[in-house]
């Protein structure tokens, strides 16, 4: 189970029986067993979204038989005349929609600037501000769902509705904001801005004319990891909703047990479609700018050692 | 021609915390004040005739009645006591077998992944990128059972000698695996990726090294490798044990049984039903001081290792 394997010389194919007794003689000596459990593990995780997908598509009201191919349940959403039209799936939608649009531009403004800010920082304060900027990606959804309940009914009186939930999205968007920004900030170094500012720019200057075409490949990709997690998001916009506020989420929460059909399903897919193409968005974004710094490494790859 | 720069280091001082300032400000005034409403709530009293909650906000006239006894129902047998040890079961054996399942899996991608590994990633993140609901959501399709229709899942099983009637997945003995593979389900992409990335960071050199010394394959896995990934699986364990500790909507969707309910779900219904707001927030403070010194662990070591990144 090393890397010293694959260095050594390959083995010239055994015969087929052969290569199967060594399996078991010896299971870990090749990853045969490891490539076969991870190949199981990615379709036990895909498949049944698959399979909620494709019943989204059915010809009939059963999430478990497949009658056939049609775009019925798709109609259900937005088609009044439709058999099945539900009045409360396009509000839903529209409710998600609103809600990722507007936390984009709010989370990533002040988390670029919170991000700048910390990196460059090095003052008193900033160890304390840095552990605070990391708080809300470990505390529990329903601790900070409990919390901003609580202080929106008991002190802020703000009402339990869009802009509760708006100020929830931005509050746990934020840290992400800040980690992406600052993998950057940390790639791209000081020099450029010691630079700028040696040959007098102030650090106004500096951060407009340097810093910021610099980082705009994560602050895009920023904004549209913002809207995947609010989109994503149910814990905090339950909690901080009363009625008319209904999300995605909310509605697959409260139908999915009982009055599940598949129109449900085709909001659930409508959803993933849109968080995973803002997700496709925000990789190919950082992936056009490793190519363009000759860097080498994949966005996928940066994607996966995030240290969230 | 000697230009002061008095004026740009003024403005280095505090230009780059005023870059901050609106997002501490939000933090402490989103984040940090309502933390703190949580113990105005439950150390508060409740008007009587409406038992609307009356928050403390001032330390002084903190009562700790409802909280007191909110953390003796918590350990009663009569009370809450079955929940808090279910949650603590459940989360314990979901985060074994994520552990089990996912090592290999991290193990492989990061070592063999090849020509292939691009693909392993996308296919692995994908899922961290799918809405949890959405994902619970498969599930309730595949095993909602109906008296005519037994889900796709049992349709499986009945192919197979071993089971003859559908099983039902939602009450009895079932339920508790049922409420777990959904946890796996849910939380194992996350418990992976810390995992993989720390793998992923393993100095090869070095497991050359140990070959090169003579150590089998499997001692330098037992010795070498597992030893450098442990701050990952440490990592992946304490990112995904925080929010199972909180989940009330897994148990919710996979059976909505009260034989399932865990911690997040006596939250869940002390705070959004009437009356109940003092006990709900009691309730979250205890669950906050039972992970807290885990969020506090995880925190210092990722601080620990962005410095590290930094220098």
């Amino acid at each position: 189970m090393t890397t010293a394997e694959a260095t050594l010389p390959r083995e010239t194919s055994a015969p087929r029986v052969g290569r199967f007794r060594s399996f078991f003689s010896n299971p870990w000596g090749k990853p045969r067993f490891l490539s076969v459990w991870t190949w199981l593990y990615i379709i036990w995780t895909i498949a049944p979204v698959l399979v909620a997908v494709q019943f989204s598509f059915n010809n009939g009201r059963s999430r478990s038989t497949f009658q056939g191919f049609s775009l019925q349940w798709y109609e259900a959403i937005w088609n009044e005349a439709s058999a099945n039209f539900d009045d409360t799936l396009l509000p839903a939608l529209m409710q998600s929609l609103k809600l990722a649009l507007l936390t984009m531009p709010v989370a990533t403004a002040l988390g670029v600037g919170l991000a700048i800010g910390l990196a460059r920082w090095r003052g008193r304060g900033s160890g304390a501000a840095n552990f605070l900027m990391l708080f809300p990606l470990v505390t529990p959804e329903i601790v900070m769902g409990a919390s901003m309940f609580l202080i929106f009914s008991n002190l802020y009186h703000i009402k339990l509705g869009t802009t509760a939930q708006l100020l929830g999205h931005v509050t746990f968007s934020l840290s992400y904001v800040v980690i992406v920004t600052r993998g950057r900030l940390f790639a791209i170094g000081r020099d450029y801005e010691d630079a700028a500012m040696d040959l007098g720019a102030s650090p106004a200057d500096a951060l407009r004319r340097v810093l910021l075409p610099l980082l705009a490949p994560a602050i895009l990709s920023s904004f549209f990891i913002v809207f995947a997690i609010s989109i994503d998001d149910f814990v905090i916009s339950q909690f901080l909703c009363a009625q008319d506020c209904t999300t995605i989420p909310i509605k697959i929460y409260s139908a999915a047990r009982n009055a599940g059909n598949p129109s449900l399903n085709a909001l659930a897919t409508i959803m993933m479609l849109l968080s995973l193409l803002s997700i496709t968005v925000a990789l190919l974004i950082l992936r056009w700018f490793n190519r363009r710094q000759g860097t080498g490494r994949s966005a996928v790859e940066d994607f996966a050692r995030f240290e969230i | 021609m000697l230009r002061s720069t008095g004026g740009v280091v003024g403005q280095r001082r505090w230009y780059y915390p005023a870059l901050a300032a609106p997002g501490i400000l939000w933090l402490l005034l989103l984040f940090i004040l309502p933390f703190y409403a949580i113990g105005a709530v439950a150390f508060g009293s409740r008007d009587q005739i409406f038992a609307l909650p009356i928050p403390a906000w001032n330390p002084l006239e903190w009562q700790f009645d409802t909280f007191r006894s909110t953390a003796a129902d918590l350990f009663s047998s009569s009370g809450l006591q079955a929940q808090f040890l279910r949650t603590l079961v459940y989360v314990a054996t979901s985060v074994a077998i994520c552990l089990v399942v996912g090592y290999p899996v991290a193990y492989y991608i990061s070592r063999y992944g090849g020509r292939l590994k691009i693909l392993l990633l996308t296919l692995m993140i994908a899922p961290f990128w799918m809405s949890y609901l959405m994902r619970m959501l498969a599930w309730v399709n595949l095993l909602t059972v109906k008296p005519e229709d037994p889900g796709l899942v049992n349709r499986l099983l009945l192919l197979t000698p071993y089971v003859n009637d559908p099983v039902n997945w939602s009450s009895g003995g079932v339920s508790h695996l049922t409420v777990i593979l959904g946890l796996i389900y849910g939380y194992i992409p996350f418990f992976i990726l810390p995992l993989y990335a720390a793998l992923d960071r393993i100095d090869k050199s070095q497991l050359e090294a140990s070959r090169d010394m003579g150590a089998s394959p499997a001692s330098t896995f037992w010795r070498v490798t597992l030893p450098l990934s442990k701050q990952g699986i440490l990592a992946g364990a304490v990112i995904i044990t925080l929010p199972m500790f909180g989940d009330y909507y897994t148990p919710n969707l996979m059976t909505a049984s009260p034989e399932n309910t865990m911690m997040g779900n006596a939250i869940d219904l002390a705070l959004q039903g009437q009356g109940k707001q003092p006990e709900g927030a009691a309730l979250t403070l205890l669950l906050s001081a039972f992970i807290g010194a885990l969020m506090i662990y995880y925190l210092v070591s990722v601080s620990r290792a962005a410095k590290e990144a930094q220098r």
